[in-house]
């Protein structure tokens, strides 16, 4: 039986963590050298982890997917980075980010995590900044900052529409050092197929070249975990292509439990989907909300024109436009927290006042601020987010607004881990989006990199340091062990099951088929009736796959579609996973939005009762009931509220 | 949309690759490229034949993963974005599009369309970096940087490293790669300490990789998606002179 232990240091809430590292164990240096760490993942959380433990001396392997660490994901991010700095003098602190994260998440997070976090959040501008991050300056010289959803301070730190970018280049060019001084080995094109356990400690991976088809095994002291959300479980979705679950759920198919897997972040302003052959959907950044203001006709009559091509949004006049986010929500206007945002959009076209062709739209306008501010301001701004718009929509949003609508974003859900984000099995940590940690029910904007660099340069080295610290004795691991020969051996025999199918259907008609079930049911409105269903349909889909999945080729060389049903399989999987959280969640809470469970006015209605914990699953086997784990949260620091983003 | 496409075929990097022609119909305007080669893709899928292997990931011109050779121009007929982020109406009457890995000695090809281009990574690894390490750096807003360098700087940061660049060059030069690199961070304060030898290490790399000399055609900064421009290669040889010479004089 599994013994939940969020393992939370003892004192008062601001000096856990200071607490935690005077007390936390050393390795000294002589011994670092002897120990190695495989990292999985060269986004924000891997590759600023990576390097920091090459800084202090330890051996490390670090793997991923693509041709090189610099196009991990993250490299995608726009928005910007969110940190306590107060150098607006506008009442941040320690305490208010900690508090605006806590309640953005609809308190479903870790008061002792996020507390940690908004306290390091400052360091990682500071070290960004000395890498040679450009943010944004003043015309002073000091560092310019805008604001961000559920939030009244600007703490929000960018680098044009690139923060991501920056961000992650900044943590390449560390990581590059440290691969030139000879710490840090780079493993690229590399998917990592399983975690190989040795008397019950993470020792090492089996993984997968991804150009020549050969199965690998590497071995190491310790295993981390990076490989970031999975979005991709809904087909469209704003993540790469290339964004998977896979390491994550193979980890969880090894012990390691599932945290929250239904919460998911639906974000409120993408590009509307324009057919079939759609591969991915575009964000278009939050930051937009700073100046755009967000609204659909007023009149069904006006919708119903537009929809069909004879009247264009400039024509309707200021009285018949509903600007409805600033209508229900005073306090914070267009800057609710995304899952509010998201929800009112649906619930607009929902009601018929929806835009576009498809009705799946509303308008965000930017006309005013043009008035307002001019559109040199406004092109300094966004200029590159507004150049992208007109490249996929045809359409000029300096002229006419931009049409958006919610998608899948961001997954808040991941692996569970304890203070020192070491997962449910010994040695094997989890970092970044992968795991559950700091969100909640709900991801504040700006806050998933400042979870990632904080997770990779600020507590990952001391907390996997504390973990090797009585590893100092353990020789190198061989990989010719019977562990390692079983692991390659599971791997081996499925991918040959999935070449031997030799079905009707391609991979990408299954992805799209579970896609439209997540969508519909474990989307932004769930029933129980839906959720039920959903788990049938899954289940479905996944016997309908096994049986009749077409993969060509072997597995010599580069076989993407092999790849792609690989990954495939984990979100039939995952889905499953997903659905039966968010069915025994009875309540709402941030991202998670059962219809039965909201108040007259449309807002989610929590029950602090019976659901103020963290929801882990431990898997028993595919097609078996997963055990859900309840870790209680309590909060000490923090007064348990109703979140109003209306006054 | 109908359109022949002539695609590049290589099984690995060992064997000889050749043109093969394929046909996609009723292509939607709205499609983006890399969709149109999935719809082709899905097809030979069910005829039991292998895909066409390309690399992509964001979709969405940041990451620098997608590098194709469009009718000859990496990224294809438009300027400034990158081939994922071109949509089908862009090939109005333009029956027959002809798709390539980009070619250069440095960029080895690995199957079809995919490219190594690992030879960009060396070249960072070998310098292009500030050594700060992680803790014991100052407060952000102890180092101020005029506006106007923090934008040249980020203009400079925005290579996404796709590398065409490389292919764009008929000496595949990289020197547009090395040089956006150089001047990101000698624009700023924090990069000056070690620019000197930043700039020597990377040339250094550089050369040693294969890349060709630059005769200064301009033809890299015309087929940049990121707009990088070409001045930043006259600063990098300054930086590289001033290097040589001992004497360490940049603009502030
Ligand atoms: C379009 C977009 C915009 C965003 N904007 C913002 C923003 O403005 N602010 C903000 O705070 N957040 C933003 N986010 C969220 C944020 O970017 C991500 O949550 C964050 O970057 C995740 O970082 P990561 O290090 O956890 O993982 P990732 O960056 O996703 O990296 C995952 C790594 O794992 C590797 N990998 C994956 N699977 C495997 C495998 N099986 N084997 C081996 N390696 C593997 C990959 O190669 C990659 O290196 C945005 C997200 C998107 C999609
Ligand atoms: S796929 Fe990322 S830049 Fe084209």
């Amino acid at each position: 039986m599994i013994k939940l232990d969020p393992k939370i240091p003892k004192g008062p809430l601001a000096e856990k963590w200071t607490n935690y590292k005077s007390a936390q164990k050393l390795v000294n240096p002589a011994n670092k050298r002897k120990l190695e760490i495989i990292v999985v993942g060269t986004g924000l959380a891997g590759a600023a982890a990576a390097a920091s433990f090459g800084e202090l001396g330890f051996k490390v392997k670090l793997f991923g997917i693509h041709d090189s660490p610099r196009r991990a994901h993250s490299i995608a991010a726009q928005g910007g980075i969110n940190a306590n700095k107060n150098y607006r003098n506008d009442g941040d602190s320690t305490y208010r980010l900690f508090y605006d994260t806590i309640k953005g998440g609809d308190y479903r997070s870790r008061e002792a995590n996020v507390y940690r976090l908004a306290e390091v959040s400052g360091d990682i501008i500071d070290q960004c900044v000395a890498q040679g991050v450009p943010f944004a300056r003043e015309y002073s010289g000091y560092l310019d900052n805008r604001s961000f959803g559920g939030a009244l301070v600007s703490r929000t730190f960018y680098a044009k529409g690139q923060t991501g970018q920056q961000l992650l280049l900044g943590a390449y060019g560390a990581l590059s050092k440290e691969i030139h001084n000879g710490s840090v080995e780079m493993f690229t094109r590399q998917e990592m197929l399983d975690v190989v356990i040795i008397d019950g400690r993470a020792r090492g991976i089996i993984t997968k070249n991804l150009i020549t088809g050969e199965i690998e095994r590497h071995a190491a002291h310790t295993v981390v975990i990076a490989t970031g959300g999975y979005g991709n479980v809904f087909f469209l979705s704003t993540n790469a292509m290339n964004s998977n679950a896979s390491a994550v759920w193979r980890i969880y198919k090894r012990g390691a439990l599932f945290a929250n897997p239904s919460f998911t972040q639906i974000h409120p302003t993408c590009i509307p989907v324009h057919g079939e052959s759609q591969s991915k959907l575009t964000l278009m950044s939050e930051s937009l909300r700073n100046d755009g203001r967000i609204w659909v006709p007023r009149k069904k009559e006006d919708a119903e024109k537009i929809r069909k091509g004879q009247m264009k949004p400039v024509q309707i006049p200021e009285a018949d436009r509903d600007y409805y986010l600033e209508r229900r929500y005073p306090a914070f206007g267009n800057l609710v927290p995304r899952d509010v945002a998201s929800r009112a959009a649906k619930e607009r076209c929902d009601a018929g006042f929806g835009v576009g062709t498809t009705g799946l739209a509303v308008y965000l306008d930017f006309a005013d601020s043009i008035k307002r501010l001019g559109r040199n301001v406004i092109e300094e701004r966004y200029g590159n987010l507004f150049q992208i718009y007109e490249k996929i929509v045809d359409d000029n949003p300096y002229e006419t607004p931009m049409m958006i609508y919610p998608a899948v974003h961001y997954t808040m859900g991941g692996i569970w881990v304890d203070y020192e984000l070491q997962t449910t099995v010994t040695g094997l940590f989890a970092a970044g989006e992968a795991n559950f940690s700091d969100h909640g029910a709900n991801r504040l904007g700006a806050s998933a990199l400042m979870q990632g660099l904080s997770d990779g340069y600020f507590v990952l080295p001391y907390t996997v340091q504390s973990y090797l610290a009585d590893q100092i004795n353990v020789p190198k691991f061989k990989t010719n062990t019977p562990e390692f020969d079983a692991a390659e051996k599971g791997v081996r025999d499925e991918l040959n099951k999935l070449l031997g199918i030799k079905g009707k259907q391609t991979v990408d008609t299954f992805h799209k088929k579970l896609g439209r079930i997540m969508w519909d049911y474990v989307g932004m409105g769930r029933t129980k009736e839906g959720l039920e269903k959903a788990i049938k349909m899954i289940k479905e889909t996944r016997d309908e796959f096994w049986k009749d999945v077409k993969i060509p080729g072997d597995l010599n060389g580069k076989n993407a579609e092999l790849e792609k049903a690989w990954r495939l399989a984990d979100y039939l999987e995952l889905g499953e996973l997903m659905a039966r959280d968010a069915l025994v969640r009875e309540e709402s809470c941030g991202g998670h939005f059962r219809e039965e469970y909201q108040t007259p006015d449309a807002e989610a209605l929590r029950d602090d009762e019976k659901f103020m914990f963290v929801g882990a699953w431990e898997f028993t086997g595919v097609d078996k009931e997963p055990v859900l784990h309840k870790e209680p949260l309590n909060y000490e620091y923090i007064e348990v509220k109703t979140r109003n983003y209306k006054e | 949309m109908d359109f022949t496409l002539k695609i590049w075929r290589q099984k690995d990097a060992k064997t000889r690759g050749s043109f093969q022609t394929y046909k996609v119909t009723d292509i939607s305007s709205d499609s983006s490229f890399l969709e149109m080669l999935d719809i082709l893709n899905e097809s030979l899928v069910l005829k039991g034949e292998m895909p066409i292997n390309f690399d992509n990931d964001c979709r969405e011109g940041i990451c620098g993963a997608c590098s194709l050779y469009v009718n000859g121009r990496p990224h294809g007929p438009d300027t400034e974005i990158t081939i994922c982020q071109v949509h089908m109406r862009k090939f109005k009457n333009v029956g027959t599009i002809v798709i390539e890995p980009w070619r250069s000695k440095a960029f080895p090809v690995l199957s079809d369309l995919m490219i190594d281009r690992s030879a960009f990574d060396k070249i960072i690894q070998a310098g292009g970096y500030i050594s700060a390490s992680t803790g014991g750096v100052p407060d952000a807003n102890a180092i101020l940087i005029r506006k106007e360098k923090a934008d040249e700087s980020m203009d400079a940061a925005a290579c996404i490293g796709c590398g065409a660049c490389v292919a764009a060059c008929k000496n595949a030069s990289a020197m547009l790669f090395v040089s956006a690199k150089v001047s990101h961070l000698a624009l700023l304060p924090q990069g000056q300490v070690e620019a000197k030898r930043r700039v020597q290490m990377m040339v250094a790399e550089m050369d040693g990789q294969g890349f060709g000399n630059c005769t200064n055609t301009g033809a890299c900064e015309a087929e940049c998606p990121k707009g990088i421009k070409l001045t930043y290669i006259a600063r990098m040889n300054r930086e590289f002179i001033a290097g040589k010479m001992g004497a360490q004089k940049m603009d502030l």
